[in-house]
């Protein structure tokens, strides 16, 4: 059944929406990196949720026109412009006002959504009897989509990554250094107002499948977990648009493959899966690859000590200590240095006093900045830089054993 | 209106909303000003799984389960939040962001998944709640309240709800010149030896046990709206935090008795027969009252700083 929904078997119109929610998901992933650099990923939010009145008022027009009130084109244009007037009562708030923008964002967020919800009540008691659909754009819902619905948001997914691929230049040059775009002399206020504008575009367009609440979650999740695998922003973008189309689409075909899986929330869990896989197993960026790191270190650090204590002559107590010596042959069992152990010993404690050469003397400033205890100094200085240093010490001396 | 009408079927609906109202509303003012504005946002989304799981185990709806439950979710939401930023090293927005989105599809995803038609709870009920409902039917007229049959029938959710509120005005009380002073200069509070850390943790806590106890009687709405809006609009009017948190509480207390009033009577006014939802009413009213302030408020710009900044 799911390896059906994964290759488009389930039907005409489940292979329709899963090719939306991938077209969806890929512009989501794509506009939510613009956000992330611009460390704005949570204005989405307040975006998503101005929507709500702005369907219940599209939805009273049209049957107070007399028309089918359910007409999905007509409850997307009614969204996009309350998600518009939200937008820019946040900008207000925050250029005009003392408030910082993470109370704009939830003020917005909260005052929009109560007045979706009076006015869904309203669309309750008048008794019309049809608002069941409505509802469903809280948490998305698939089941029973119209043919022409699944149409409008194939075509929105697709207008929404044609735009995309239309402005990504000045996007991402805004998006990653927007001082620097200014001094270009770009727009970066029209640009920042372009990037809010795709997502209200995203938004409206992902309503009916993922649903105000969690559409979020997709503008910001896939790009977050591009962020752990390059450091180079047009990798992330790419890479974002990526995991937000997968996403989307096997969250999409998994929940048309079983009753009782709500498309919205399944996306958002399958994107989160990516982002644990990711925080967890990126190279670089990764958990585990701080976690080997960090014992790659530790262990460089118990072998330079070590190979110290050995060279004047110490006993030697740390177990770990012992046993990186042991394993690297500088030891034997009984903890007496080998013959190798002796030579890297006392290399080691010559190197520790050019180090103190090099830290004393103004002319090495540069090299002695690199000292950090671990660093070989064949590394930093060159051959008769060291000879000269070695002059200044004297001779080699006879290690103490 | 008479008071045969009114304490019955408006006056506790209208307590608990104000008592829910000024609880957000209290440690708002430190969270807004400590930039942690949309912490009662991601609480009111985790909530939902905490309630579903508790559900799930004891297979009843019942207060105190139900409440553990969401404080439980609550803190494992802080601790991913924290854990994410750490580990991932992203800004705390977007950490935040994935924690409560996730969380928040995870108890839909429960909810849909359990059997949970013969009770109610579902996403709308979590999201809006529904205080029209927590009516005292006992009640005869103002009488009633001297009289203690009658006082035993009161509806759980007014209690619970005005201890809660007792509970964050000792805390803010307890902590108030720790709070003040960390809040406006943290460095300057831990060279005083006041553990800014311990501190912080206690203030979301507290905020999240208000947000658990207004979830229940009022839903999440009125939750993310109190914490933000009365507290912002509260910032135009004064440049004391004393003052602006008296003002807080004034237009908290506006908002929901504003709110409850115009959703109950003014459809009635306005010709239509059924009322409409009071929490979205709530939220509206404070979403008003911050747009008025936010115009004309004495103190709206920022002091000593060029707009734009």
């Amino acid at each position: 059944m799911l390896l059906d929904a994964l290759l488009l078997q389930l039907g005409y119109n489940a292979t329709l929406v899963a090719i939306g929610a991938a077209l969806l998901g890929t512009a989501a992933g794509i506009t939510g990196t613009f956000l992330f650099l611009r460390k704005r990923a949570l204005v989405s939010d307040a975006v998503s949720h101005a929507t709500l009145p702005g369907v219940c008022i599209a939805f009273l027009v049209m049957v107070f026109l007399g028309g089918d009130g359910r007409n999905l084109a007509g409850l997307l244009l009614g969204s996009a412009v309350t998600a518009g007037i939200g937008l820019l009562c946040m900008n207000w708030l925050t250029r005009n006002t003392r408030l910082a923008e993470d109370a704009a964002i939830g003020a917005v967020l909260s005052v929009f959504f109560g007045l979706g919800i009076v006015l869904l009540t309203v669309i309750q008691t008048l008794g019309v009897g049809r608002q069941a659909g409505l509802e469903g754009f809280l948490l998305g819902s698939t089941a029973g989509m119209l043919y022409s619905d699944a149409l409008v948001i194939a075509g929105g997914g697709a207008a929404a990554l044609v735009m995309i691929l239309l402005t990504r230049r000045p996007m991402t040059l805004v998006a990653f250094d927007p001082e620097y775009a200014t001094a270009r002399g770009l727009p970066v206020e029209r640009i920042d107002m372009l990037m809010m504008g795709l997502v209200m575009a995203v938004t409206v367009v992902g309503l009916k499948i993922v649903g105000l609440i969690l559409i979020v979650a997709l503008l910001i999740i896939p790009a977050v977990t591009a962020r752990f695998w390059t450091e180079r922003s047009e990798h992330v973008v790419l890479l974002a648009g990526l995991f937000g189309g997968l996403s989307a689409y096997v969250g999409a075909a998994l929940s048309a493959s079983a009753p009782n899986l709500p498309t919205g929330p399944i996306i958002v869990l399958v994107s989160f899966a990516f982002f644990a896989l990711s925080l967890f197993l990126a190279p670089n960026r990764g958990v585990l690859a701080a976690v080997l790191r960090h014992l790659k270190f530790q262990r460089r650090v118990h072998l330079r000590q070590g190979l110290l204590a050995l060279a004047q002559g110490h006993a030697i107590y740390e177990s770990l200590t012992l046993r990186l010596l042991r394993r690297a042959g500088l030891v034997r069992a009984d903890g007496v240095a080998t013959e190798r152990g002796r030579a890297r010993a006392s290399k080691a404690l010559r190197d520790e006093r050019r180090w103190e050469v090099v830290r004393s003397d103004m002319a090495h400033e540069a090299a002695a900045a690199l000292y950090d205890g671990l660093r070989d100094i064949e590394t930093v200085l060159t051959q008769d830089q060291i000879q000269e240093i070695d002059r200044q010490i004297g001779g080699p001396h006879e290690v103490l054993s | 209106m008479s008071g045969e009408e009114f304490v019955p079927l408006s006056l506790t609906p209208m307590l608990i909303g104000i008592f829910a109202a000024v609880a957000c509303a209290l440690p708002g003012n430190f969270l807004l000003l400590r930039r942690q504005a949309l912490i009662g946002d991601a609480i009111s989304h985790v909530v939902l799984p905490g309630i579903v799981v508790a559900f799930l185990m004891t297979g009843m709806i019942a207060a105190w389960p139900m409440m553990l439950g969401a404080a439980g979710a609550a803190i494992v939401a802080v601790i991913l939040i924290e854990a994410i930023r750490r580990l991932g090293r992203i800004e705390p927005g977007a950490a935040m962001g994935v924690v409560f989105t996730t969380m928040f599809a995870g108890g839909v995803l429960l909810l849909e998944q359990s059997d949970t038609s013969t009770v109610h709870l579902d996403v709308e009920h979590a999201l809006y709640g529904n205080l029209e409902s927590l009516i005292w039917l006992d009640a005869i007229g103002w009488s009633s309240l001297f009289d203690a049959t009658a006082l035993a029938q009161l509806p759980v959710e007014l209690p619970r709800m005005a201890l809660t509120l007792v509970g964050v005005c000792l805390f803010i009380a307890l902590f108030w010149r720790a709070l003040k002073i960390s809040t406006f200069d943290e460095g300057f509070a831990r060279t005083m030896g006041i553990r800014t850390n311990l501190l912080g943790l206690g203030l979301v806590i507290t905020a999240a046990v208000a947000a658990v106890a207004a979830f229940d009687a009022v839903g999440s709405i009125i939750v993310i709206a109190m914490f933000i809006c009365p507290p912002a609009a509260a910032r135009m009017m004064t440049n004391r935090l004393e003052d602006q948190i008296g003002w807080s509480v004034l237009f908290a207390v506006l908002s929901a008795v504003l709110g409850y009033v115009l959703a109950g009577y003014g459809p009635l006014w306005l010709g239509a027969s059924d009322a409409v939802s009071a929490a979205g009413m709530i939220a509206t009213v404070s979403g008003v009252i911050l747009g008025v302030a936010a115009r004309f408020g004495p103190c709206r710009s920022r002091a000593g700083a060029p707009a734009g900044i």
